[in-house]
């Protein structure tokens, strides 16, 4: 399962995830969803620390998010 | 990764279906800190959301708790009616500006000057947007719109109404906050400051607001980036933001 998951179909691009992501690891899809909008994804998963900041600023709630359990 | 643990997920409080906002919209993330807030106090069966006309109309389709439409601007007078029949309930309204400030003002005034123990979650957007984006109360000066195409002059249409600090003169009011969405940080404050007004009226210290100023894209013609930059540099200025009174005892 990937840190940042998006209900793809929901997301209208607004792309304010992307602009307060302080990783850069997100951006818009060349692809379309059934809406008609570039829907955000995630990149690089490498670079992404699972804050959440995406998720807060999502005005549909199509992300959520998650990170691995600490041992 | 082998283990997961959840950081953020939906709220339980919202029902799972798309929302009729513009792109960028803040309505979402007002409507999500209400959901997560109430979710977060263990209330989903004890809320009553009041409902608006305009943008926020539907929000009883989007709350997954008990909800009202009210007439237009109405909302506290609604608010009033089921808080003094079921006084263990959280109760609160969301309204725009152009509910709140136009249309409803009297209601809003005179629930704060009776010190019900509502709340009140204002969407100050500076215009009427479901009706197409015409000149509010709260549109600034010199802000166009389609009922003020040359901007909005003080000879014509007077001076933006400042709900906080008018109500913070009331001694009904308990507690009174100005927000804004436009950066993760502003989201955690205001959040805390939605938390803070239902703390108040479920511990019975009397009425309380939040005024959340937010973006509206599409009736200010701006990317969903710009607009929330635009609330930021144009509306703060004109509509600064903090507590305006909190009462003693609530954190």
């Amino acid at each position: 399962m990937a840190k940042v998951s998006f209900l793809e179909e929901r997301c209208k691009g607004c792309g304010l995830c992307i602009a307060f992501c302080p990783k850069d690891c997100l951006e818009l899809a060349e692809s379309l969803n059934s809406q008609g909008y570039h829907p955000a994804t995630l990149t690089d998963e490498g670079k992404c620390i699972s804050c959440a900041i995406c998720a807060r600023m999502c005005p549909d709630v199509v992300i959520e998010v998650v990170r691995e359990a600490r041992r | 990764m082998a283990e997961t643990v959840k950081v953020y997920s939906r709220p339980k409080t919202l029902i799972d279906k798309p929302w009729h906002f513009c792109p960028g919209c803040h309505h979402g993330i007002a409507h999500r800190l209400c959901a997560e807030v109430v979710e977060e106090m263990g209330l989903q069966e004890m809320t009553v959301g009041v409902g608006s006309v305009g943008c926020g109309v539907f929000s009883y389709e989007y709350f997954n708790f008990d909800g009202i439409g009210p007439s237009h601007g109405r909302a506290p007078a609604v608010a009033t009616g089921v808080k003094r029949v079921l006084p263990d309930r959280l109760v609160f309204t969301y309204q725009g500006d152009g509910d709140l400030a136009a249309i409803g003002t009297t209601e809003m005034v005179h629930a704060a000057v009776r010190g019900e123990k509502i709340t009140i979650v204002f969407i100050n957007n500076t215009v009427y947007g479901m009706t197409g984006g015409q000149m509010a109360p709260t549109t600034l000066m010199g802000q166009v719109t389609t009922t003020s195409p040359l901007g909005r002059e003080a000879k014509q249409a007077g001076y933006p109404i400042r709900v906080c600090e008018m109500l913070a003169t009331m001694e009904g009011a308990a507690y009174v906050s100005r927000v804004a969405l436009f950066n993760p940080a502003q989201v955690v404050k205001a959040k805390k400051s939605i938390r803070k007004a239902f703390e108040t009226q479920m511990q019975g210290v009397g009425f309380s607001l939040v005024e959340i100023l937010s973006a509206c894209p599409t009736n200010w013609g701006l990317s969903p980036l710009e607009a929330a930059k635009y609330v930021e540099n144009n509306l703060v200025p004109v509509f600064p933001l903090g507590e305006f009174k909190v009462p003693e005892g609530v954190k």
